[in-house]
């Protein structure tokens, strides 16, 4: 078994009375790509955030490449995070830079690099996310939905990261725009030789750009596999996930007149 | 019974805000003002602060001291010592209105503007992205508003003083038939420069009280749009509070025999 690059062991972490993750187990080989499914507010994003370590869990451990990164400080946090890109869902572009700026933001900010020299990296990210160099002037509250999250994707990849997340990276867009997007995270990733986690409720998104697929329920992973098996997993949460039915196992909480 | 839980929430519900803020004044300077220092950000924040604060200021320490002028000649002429206005119109805008009328119009137009912007930054997650882009939020954000906030609030307020003054200098000569020469007289022998430097020092700490309400409310705003509200609200009010608060103490404190 390939040895994770990416393992958390048992994390939890909870707000106040309400527990969101409950002992999270997961292990990403390096290189692949792993796509976390599961319904709203079952605690993807802040399993993400607690690898960032923008929030830090109350149990468990969290190595990557072999080391421990919960509560890691100062320069040894910087140095971590160097290692990492992510696109957020709606991108979270800065709105006061112009593209060009939000794209070499890391390469200018974070590791000191020439405003020259990163303008340029900005712009051939630009290209490879297939926006010409005039979309580098513009701001972002002048860019459709779809060119935000591929500004967004030449941001994550600007500085050729090891590790990449995906926040939702297609909710919000049309169907052929998120398949766009699809294709540009396989390709980009792809030539980066990057491990990935990406989290979604899109299918359609989960089996394009998966090797593997994890289901989180309540705060555990219920089922993990590869991505080509998703539909003969046998787990009842999953396929009711994967076909979106109201009835199964997952009660989504409505409250009923 | 009712009366005294009420009492105790309000009580504990304080505590812990004040707590907070502690904490987060203790990571904004710890963090936010050791370096890396970001000398762009400073400066555009000095102008933003500072330099567009300039017409509110302006125009309402020339009223100010109009008014000012007024005033003090309706009353000191009951006492046949309309001599006094000049001075008395100098010492009241370095002393006090320069200060508090320049630290509260700033909180509004600052204030509310510093909360508003990391408000939105927080809930579209920039500030989550900043993290990513290995960039600290602490230095990045609430450092170089600080800063200058408490460097150009001075510059502000001293140049509030001399129109407000102004202010009342053409109220004097213009309505009230002060004779030009023996007014500005009066002003340069009756002014000292502790009056002046007093009013500065005020102004730094408005400053700083401006600057960290706006970041801290920003910083913590949750839940969309609303948030962002409830947020800009509370930083105007709880620097203008502060404000007027710190006004006392400073002036038992610089004025004390």
């Amino acid at each position: 078994m390939a040895v994770g690059h990416i393992v958390l062991d048992g994390v939890k972490k909870s707000f106040g009375p309400k527990h969101v993750l409950n002992g999270i187990n997961l292990s990403v080989p390096k290189g692949h790509s792993l796509v976390v499914i599961g319904g709203s507010g079952t605690g993807k994003s802040v399993m993400l955030k607690c690898v960032l370590g923008i929030l830090k869990p109350e149990a468990g451990s969290i190595k990557v490449a072999g080391e421990e990164v919960i509560g890691l400080k100062g320069a040894a946090r910087d140095e971590y995070l160097q290692r990492f890109g992510m696109l957020f869902q709606g991108a979270a572009l800065f709105d006061s830079l112009p593209v060009w700026e939000n794209v070499a933001f890391g390469l200018i900010q974070g590791r000191n690099m020439a405003r020259a020299k990163a303008r340029d990296i900005a712009m051939e990210k630009l290209g490879q996310v297939g926006l010409g160099p005039d979309v580098g002037k513009l701001y972002p509250a002048e860019l459709s939905g779809g060119m935000k999250q591929r500004v967004g994707l030449a941001r994550a990849i600007a500085a050729d990261p090891e590790i990449i997340f995906f926040d939702e990276p297609t909710t919000g867009l049309d169907p052929i725009m998120a398949d766009v997007i699809n294709n540009l995270i396989v390709d980009c990733v792809k030539r980066l030789g990057a491990t990935t986690i990406s989290i979604t409720h899109d299918m359609a998104s989960a089996r394009k750009i998966a090797d593997d697929i994890a289901m989180i329920h309540k705060g555990e992973i219920l089922w993990q596999g590869p991505a080509k098996s998703i539909d003969e997993s046998g787990n009842a949460y999953v396929e009711q996930f994967i076909h979106g039915r109201a009835d199964g196992p997952i009660e989504m909480e409505v409250l009923r007149a | 019974m009712n009366l005294l839980a009420h009492i105790g929430r309000a009580t504990l519900s304080l505590l812990e805000e004040i707590g907070r803020v502690t904490l987060f004044l203790k990571d904004g300077l710890m963090q936010g003002l050791t370096p890396k220092i970001y000398f762009r950000q400073i400066f555009e924040q000095m102008m933003r602060i500072g330099y567009f604060s300039l017409p509110v200021v302006g125009l309402t320490a020339f009223f100010t001291g109009g008014a000012l002028a007024l005033q003090i000649y309706l009353g000191s002429s009951r006492f046949n010592a309309e001599s006094l206005v000049a001075s008395i119109v100098a010492l009241g805008i370095t002393r006090e209105l320069g200060p508090v009328l320049a630290g509260l119009m700033v909180a509004g137009r600052v204030g509310a503007s510093i909360a508003a912007e990391l408000g939105t930054m927080r809930v579209t997650e920039q500030i989550d992205a900043l993290v990513t882009l290995a960039t600290n939020p602490f230095k990045y954000l609430v450092g170089p508003r600080i800063v200058a906030a408490v460097i150009t609030l001075p510059l502000l307020v001293a140049i509030g003083d001399t129109i407000g003054i102004m202010g009342g200098y053409i109220v004097g000569t213009r309505s009230l038939g002060f004779n030009s020469y023996a007014y500005i007289k009066n002003t340069a022998d009756f002014l000292e420069l502790g009056d002046v430097t007093s009013g500065l020092i005020k102004a730094a700490v408005f400053g700083f009280i401006i600057a960290v309400m706006g970041c801290y409310h920003g910083f913590n705003s949750r839940g969309g749009a609303a948030g962002v509200g409830r947020a800009t609200t509370n930083a105007v009010v709880s620097s203008a509070i502060l404000i007027l608060a710190a006004n006392f103490v400073l002036t038992s404190l610089l004025f004390s025999e």
